[in-house]
């Protein structure tokens, strides 16, 4: 037990608990289940997306296009459905989107070889850039009541559709990493890609099977995020990364790739989620907010960096 | 027949890219050829340009720098805040400030990568967010208005340099090619400079050769910084008016014409001619699209992107096919 506290999970339980103890003194309302419900359900896209983050950033790779491919989806979603066309079909037509984007990445990534960085960083300016061709500068609404109540209401006990989706991916992407042998995969190619070429693993159809998860997960985010709000603009999503990759890194996910655990990605998005609502019960702005998720993104490679020194250095003397 | 350096094949490349574009708009758009056109391009092309050689060199050494769109805004409003109290300042001394508050910003960024080893993307997208965030709660909403700011300052960006076949160059524009050409000179003649190079190509080989190679990514950043300075200085003089909005995506644009321009994403080779073509092949997109009746302004972001997407693929493509050129022991 002592020695689990001392991992870097160890030190997220012991962090979860404080922020979560802290909650619990601030503000009485915060236990009850609906507040608890709403904590999760504000950020419930993010989670989600932050899910299949993991395993990208596991297998030495990162998607910045995230937060753009969510807009471009919610963007498509209310042009479709304002144009006319059924909102079910609309689903169908943005998901695929999705999977587009997703190929569109893989295929750069994958296939000609060019770093996931910058391919990712263009296609955060391009399908943003689409999202905003579809909607210009206005705002677009009016989904069918079936859509909203979908998006805001519960379904399952007093879950909402959201929530219940996030359960299924955690178990699903969980077992996919920790138990199977595609997960292994993934582990292997991040740790060291060429080793894994040479073992024979098609390193490209992995990460191409990871950027179209990616694209699907990001563009059902934003059909969520839709429903969510009842209605799309054309910045919808926009900075989502930030807060998607350091719930990532602070759960322990090597940014240099091989290393990292579904089980500390929960804890992580657990403590953002209650330092967000904190802050907020606090009155603490949504931008101070923002700075110090940034800070928390750079403390969570820079602190394992400067303890492996730490040690290094004892070891050496 | 002599044979040209493929750096040199991208700069032609690349002005008859930034021809072919000039050329078709003109036929689209109503007067494009005026002098005016030029001027409102050029001036434009100045805010961007001193943070696409900060960017550049950033790249070069295998980095990347998000956080200079936040360090304008900083910069551009606490450079017109203190004016407001001190209007008497030299502008020399001004323009040194601003450097001096985008350099320090830049440091931070330098040190958390350069030692504490966090890859440069995930600190500045750290800072990016963070400077922001600083900025907003500093500022309490408030704007710095163009009332406030010295009558030199305000009349900066109507001030001509001179005049060359009708065409004016803004004292603005001048300021911005100046720091691409010291940079451009440095990085040609100076043996410190030609560190970058080293550091970027291949950065064990460049610590073998003896070179600190934490020291050559920090003096990256606070370059980077500092030259986002002077785009956060310029940026106040255009604009007058500071909101806590100022700067926002600027890096994007600056990473398009720093790509675009011709500096390698995989570091080690770029040139500062080529960044100043890139970001002038970007504004000038940029500007026109606005104006074309054809197509709305908001395909603007969309076009970038693929724009950026095209270069880079372009030049991976390329390069990978010189290798195996050089593989085969022919060239």
């Amino acid at each position: 037990m002592m020695a689990w506290l001392k991992t870097w999970e160890g030190l997220l339980a012991l962090l979860f608990v404080a922020t979560f103890a802290g909650n619990v003194v601030l503000a009485p309302e915060f236990l009850t289940i609906q507040n608890q419900i709403n904590l999760f359900q504000l950020s419930i896209e993010k989670i989600i997306v932050a899910l299949v983050m993991t395993l990208i950033i596991i297998n030495a790779e990162i998607d910045l296009s995230v937060a753009s491919v969510m807009g471009l989806s919610a963007c498509a979603f209310g042009y479709l459905v304002t144009g006319g066309f059924p909102a079910a079909g609309a689903i169908v037509v943005c998901l695929g989107l999705g999977l587009v984007a997703g190929m569109i990445n893989a295929l750069l990534i994958a296939r000609a070889g060019i770093p996931s960085l910058v391919v990712t960083l263009a296609m955060l300016i391009g399908f943003r850039g689409f999202a905003r061709v579809l909607v210009k500068d206005q705002s677009m609404g009016n989904f069918p009541a079936w859509v909203t109540h979908l998006g805001q209401d519960a379904l399952v006990g007093p879950l909402p559709l959201s929530l219940v989706l996030f359960v299924i991916f955690l178990a699903g992407l969980g077992i996919l990493l920790h138990r199977t042998g595609f997960g292994r995969q993934i582990v292997v190619i991040g740790t060291n890609a060429e080793v894994a070429r040479f073992s024979g693993l098609n390193v490209a159809r992995v990460k191409t099977v990871l950027f179209l998860m990616s694209g699907f997960i990001a563009a059902l985010a934003g059909l969520l995020y839709a429903a969510r709000l009842g209605s799309v603009r054309g910045d919808a999503g926009t900075g989502f990364e930030l807060d998607i990759i350091t719930m990532v890194l602070l759960g322990g996910v090597s940014i240099f790739g091989g290393k990292g655990s579904m089980t500390g990605v929960v804890l992580s998005i657990l403590i953002i989620l209650n330092l967000r609502n904190g802050m907020a019960l606090t009155n603490i702005t949504g931008h101070i907010q923002t700075g110090v998720i940034g800070v928390l993104l750079i403390a969570s490679v820079l602190i394992p960096n400067l303890t492996n020194d730490l040690r290094a250095r004892r070891a050496k003397a | 027949m002599t044979r040209l350096h493929p750096q040199t094949l991208r700069i032609i490349a690349l002005f008859v890219a930034l021809l072919a574009t000039v050329l078709f708009f003109s036929t689209q758009i109503d007067s494009y050829l005026s002098p005016r056109m030029f001027t409102r391009i050029t001036t434009s092309a100045a805010v961007i340009l001193p943070i696409a050689v900060g960017q550049a060199i950033v790249v070069m050494t295998r980095n990347i720098d998000l956080s200079i769109g936040s360090t304008v805004g900083v910069v551009a409003y606490l450079t017109g805040e203190f004016l407001g109290g001190h209007p008497d300042l030299h502008p020399l001394v001004v323009a040194l400030l601003a450097m001096g508050i985008g350099g320090v910003m830049g440091a931070i960024n330098g040190v958390l990568v350069a030692w504490g080893r966090v890859p440069s993307i995930i600190v500045t997208l750290g800072t990016l967010a963070l400077y922001r965030s600083f900025l907003v709660q500093y500022s309490d909403a408030k704007t710095i208005t163009t009332a406030s700011l010295p009558q030199w300052l305000v009349d900066l960006p109507q001030a001509n340099a001179f005049s060359l076949f009708g065409l004016d160059l803004r004292v603005t524009v001048v300021l911005a090619l100046l720091s691409a050409l010291a940079m451009g000179l440095a990085l040609t003649r100076l043996r410190a400079a030609r560190r970058i190079y080293a550091e970027g190509s291949n950065p064990d080989a460049a610590v073998m050769a003896g070179i600190n190679a934490g020291m050559v990514v920090f003096v990256a950043f606070v370059l980077s910084g500092a030259f986002a300075g002077l785009s956060g200085l310029i940026f106040l003089a255009k604009f007058g008016n500071i909101t806590v909005v100022a700067g926002m995506g600027f890096e994007l644009k600056a990473v398009a014409a720093v790509v675009v321009g011709g500096v390698s994403i995989l570091g080690g080779s770029g040139s500062m001619i080529g960044v100043v073509i890139g970001c002038v092949l970007v504004d000038t997109i940029d500007n026109s699209l606005t104006r074309w009746e054809l197509v709305s302004e908001f395909w603007r972001d969309a076009l970038l992107g693929m724009l950026i997407m095209a270069a880079v693929t372009v030049d991976t493509v390329m390069s990978r096919s010189l290798g195996r050129l050089g593989g085969k022991g022919g060239a």
